[in-house]
C-alpha cells in the first residue's frame, strides 16, 4: 500500500513536468498544424540555463538556496527559453510558412539536432549535477519518502497550468490564440496579427517547457545536453494521448503518461519504459487518432 | 544487343561485373581506401531505400536504421552462432553462406518493415515520422534486452566477409530495383501517392498497398546494408543503430533531393567520403548536419544535387545514353 502510495506520488510529480512540456506542444499544433521538434531542447535549454544562473547568482553573493533565489532562478530560466523559442521560430519556420508539412518537418528536427549538438559543444557532453535551487528537506509520513522538490514540482506546475489556463481563456491575447488556432485566415481577416501571436505561443510554449527543464533538474539532478530526447518524446506522447491541440487533454495525458511511466518503473520490466511509452502512442494513434479530449477533424478535398 | 536485355538491365550486368573485377583488384587497394570504398556502397544502399519511402513514395520514415539492425544481427547471428549448424547445408560451400545470410537478413527486415508498416501507414506526415522514430526506438530496446545477441554490449568477432563485390554487387542491385520499379507501370502509383494521396485514391490505385510495399521493400535492402555493414565493421552494437544513423540517411536523401535517383547516389557519396575527411572534426559533424538540414529546408529544398546541374557540358551530355537514364525524373 505504501508502495502504492509512493508511486503515485512519483508519478505525479513526473506527470506535471511531462504535462508542462506536451503544453507547449500542444498550443505549437494548435496555431502552426505542426510538431515542432526542437520544444524538448527547449526543455534542456531550461535546464541548463538554471544550472548557470544558480551559480552566477551564488557567486555574486546571491543565495540560490532559498524560496525567492528558487523562484528567481526558475523566472530567469523560462524568460530565456521564452526567447529562444521566439527566435527559433522567427529564423527558422517563418521562412517556411507557406511550404509543406514535409518541410517545416525536416526543418524542425534540424533545429532539435542543432541544439542538441551545439549543447554539446558548448555546454560539454558529461552530465552536469543540478544544484539545490529551492531548499530541500525529505518527509518521512510512515513508510512514504516525499522530497520537498516534488511537492515544490507539484505547486509550480499546478501554479503555471492554472496561469496559462487564465491567459488562453480570460485575456484578449488568449482569445487572439484561440482564434488563430480556429481559423488562421478568418483571425487575420478580423484584424488578428497572425505572426505575432505565432510568436506569442512559440513563446508561452517554450517557457513552459523552460520550467519543466528546471524542475525536471530539480528532480532528477543530473543534465546533459541530450536529456530533453526522452522527456521529450513522452511529453509528445502525452499530447497525442490526450488530444493534440487540447490544452486540458494535453495535461491529462501528461499525468496519465507519468503514472504509466513510474508504474512500470517498478516492475521487472523497467528496461521497457520507453518502449511501452511508444506502445501507448502506436495505440492510441491506431483506435483514436483524436486522442482522449480531442476532436475528430475531417479532412476536406 | 540481345532483344531480352534492355539497357538498364545491361547496365546492372555491368555494374555487377565491374564489381566483380574490382574485387579482382582490390589486393592493389590500401585497406583505408577499401574500407571507405565500402562504407559508400552501403550508404548507397541505405540512401536508395530510403528514397524510395521518402523521395518517391513521399512517406515520412525516421526509423531505417532500426531495420539496417534487423537485418545486421540476423546476418551475423547465421555467420557467427549458427554458422555451425549451417554449414552442411551448403555442403562445404562456405562462399554460400555469405550472401544467404544478408538475403534472409533481408528479408527478416522486411517482415519487419510489414509489421511496422501495416498499423503506422495509415498516419500522415509529423505522426508518421514519430512512430517510425519510435519503432525505431523500440526494435534497439529489444536488442539491448537479449542476451542472445549480446545485449547492450552488441556482437564482436562478425567475420569479415564484406568484400567490394558483395557491397558493389548490392548497390547495383538496389539501386537497379528501385530505378526498375518506379519506371515500371505499377510503379508510376508510387509517384502518384506521393504527388497528391487523394487524387490516387480517386484514381482508384490502393495507395494503402503502395505504401506498404515501398515500406517492404526499403526495409529489405536496409536490412541486406545492415548485414554489408555487420560484416565490414565486424562488431555491432544497438546505439549504433540509433536515431542519430536514420538522421544521418535521411541528409542522404534530402541533399540529394527527394524522389532523385543519381542525387541520392552523389549525396551518399559526397557524406560519406566527407564524414572521413572530417573525422578530426567528429563533434562538429552532427551541428553541420543540422545546420545543413534547416539552411537547405528554407533556400533549396528541392536538393542540392538536383539533375540536371545548370550546366554546358551535363545539357550537352545528357542527350546521349548512359547518361540520359540518369538525367530522367520519372513523371506521372
Amino acid at each position: 500500500m505504501t508502495e502504492l502510495l509512493q508511486q503515485v506520488i512519483n508519478g505525479l510529480s513526473l506527470g506535471a513536468i511531462y504535462a508542462l512540456i506536451a503544453l507547449g506542444y500542444t498550443m505549437v499544433y494548435g496555431v502552426l498544424r505542426f510538431i515542432n521538434f526542437a520544444h524538448s531542447d527547449v526543455f534542456m535549454l531550461g535546464a541548463f540555463t538554471a544550472f548557470y544562473s544558480s551559480r552566477a547568482m551564488g557567486r555574486w553573493g546571491f543565495a540560490s538556496g532559498g524560496f525567492l533565489g528558487g523562484l528567481l532562478v526558475l523566472v530567469i530560466s523560462m524568460a530565456a527559453c521564452a526567447a529562444v523559442g521566439i527566435l527559433i521560430e522567427r529564423l527558422a519556420y517563418r521562412p517556411l510558412r507557406k511550404r509543406s508539412t514535409l518541410t517545416v518537418l525536416i526543418t524542425a528536427i534540424g533545429v532539435s539536432l542543432l541544439l542538441q549538438n551545439g549543447g554539446q559543444m558548448v555546454f560539454g557532453v558529461n552530465p552536469k549535477a543540478f544544484p539545490n535551487i529551492f531548499p530541500s528537506q525529505t518527509f518521512k509520513l510512515g513508510g512514504l519518502v516525499i522530497n520537498s522538490n516534488q511537492l515544490v514540482v507539484l505547486g509550480v506546475a499546478l501554479a503555471l497550468l492554472t496561469a496559462l489556463h487564465w491567459i488562453v481563456q480570460r485575456t484578449r491575447i488568449g482569445t487572439a490564440m484561440r482564434a488563430v488556432s480556429f481559423n488562421a485566415t478568418a483571425a487575420s481577416l478580423v484584424g488578428i496579427d497572425t505572426n505575432r501571436i505565432i510568436s506569442f505561443t512559440f513563446g508561452l510554449g517554450s517557457a513552459l517547457a523552460g520550467a519543466g527543464g528546471v524542475l525536471y533538474g530539480m528532480n532528477y539532478p543530473s543534465i546533459e545536453p541530450l536529456m530533453g530526447n526522452s522527456p521529450g518524446l513522452k511529453a509528445f506522447i502525452a499530447a497525442v494521448l490526450g488530444g493534440i491541440g487540447s490544452l486540458p487533454g494535453a495535461a491529462l495525458g501528461g499525468m496519465v503518461l507519468g503514472f504509466v511511466e513510474t508504474g512500470v518503473s517498478g516492475t521487472r520490466w523497467s528496461t521497457y519504459r520507453d518502449a511501452v511509452a511508444f506502445a501507448i502512442l502506436i495505440g492510441i494513434l491506431l483506435f483514436r487518432p483524436a486522442g482522449l479530449l480531442g476532436r475528430n477533424r475531417i479532412e476536406k478535398v | 544487343m540481345p532483344s531480352w536485355l534492355n539497357r538498364s538491365q545491361l547496365v546492372l550486368v555491368a555494374a555487377l561485373l565491374a564489381a566483380g573485377l574490382a574485387q579482382f583488384f582490390s589486393n592493389h587497394l590500401d585497406s583505408y581506401v577499401l574500407s571507405v570504398a565500402m562504407g559508400v556502397g552501403i550508404n548507397i544502399v541505405l540512401a536508395s531505400s530510403l528514397n524510395l519511402i521518402n523521395g518517391f513514395t513521399g512517406q515520412f520514415s525516421l526509423g531505417h536504421a532500426g531495420f539496417m539492425a534487423v537485418g545486421a544481427y540476423t546476418s551475423a547471428v547465421l555467420t557467427g552462432k549458427l554458422a555451425a549448424q549451417l554449414n552442411p547445408i551448403f555442403g562445404g560451400h562456405i562462399y554460400l553462406l555469405f550472401p544467404f545470410a544478408l538475403v534472409v537478413g533481408g528479408l527478416v527486415a522486411a517482415v519487419a518493415g510489414g509489421l511496422v508498416g501495416a498499423p503506422s501507414l495509415r498516419l500522415k506526415g509529423d505522426y508518421l515520422a514519430i512512430v517510425t522514430l519510435g519503432f525505431g526506438e523500440i526494435i534497439k530496446v529489444i536488442f539491448q534486452n537479449v542476451e542472445f545477441v549480446g545485449g547492450a554490449k552488441g556482437l564482436n568477432a562478425i567475420p569479415d566477409y564484406s568484400n567490394l563485390f558483395w557491397v558493389f554487387g548490392t548497390t547495383a542491385i538496389t539501386v537497379y530495383t528501385v530505378w526498375a520499379l518506379l519506371n515500371s507501370t505499377y510503379g508510376r502509383g508510387f509517384l502518384a501517392v506521393a504527388d497528391d494521396e487523394i487524387s490516387a485514391e480517386a484514381m482508384g490505385l490502393n495507395t494503402t498497398r503502395y505504401k506498404m510495399v515501398a515500406f517492404v521493400v526499403g526495409a529489405f535492402f536496409a536490412g541486406i546494408a545492415g548485414g554489408l555493414f555487420a560484416h565490414l565493421n565486424n562488431s555491432i552494437n544497438p546505439s549504433g543503430f540509433d536515431f542519430n544513423k536514420s538522421i544521418e540517411i535521411v541528409v542522404m536523401v534530402i541533399l540529394g533531393g527527394m524522389g532523385r535517383h543519381t542525387g541520392v547516389i552523389l549525396s551518399a557519396i559526397l557524406l560519406t567520403v566527407l564524414t572521413e575527411l572530417l573525422r578530426q572534426f567528429g563533434d562538429y559533424r552532427m551541428v553541420i548536419y543540422s545546420l545543413l538540414l534547416i539552411v537547405l529546408m528554407i533556400l533549396r529544398p528541392q536538393g542540392l544535387m538536383v539533375w540536371p546541374f545548370k550546366n554546358p557540358l551535363w545539357f550537352y551530355l545528357k542527350a546521349y545514353w548512359p547518361f540520359r537514364m540518369l538525367a530522367r525524373r520519372p513523371t506521372s
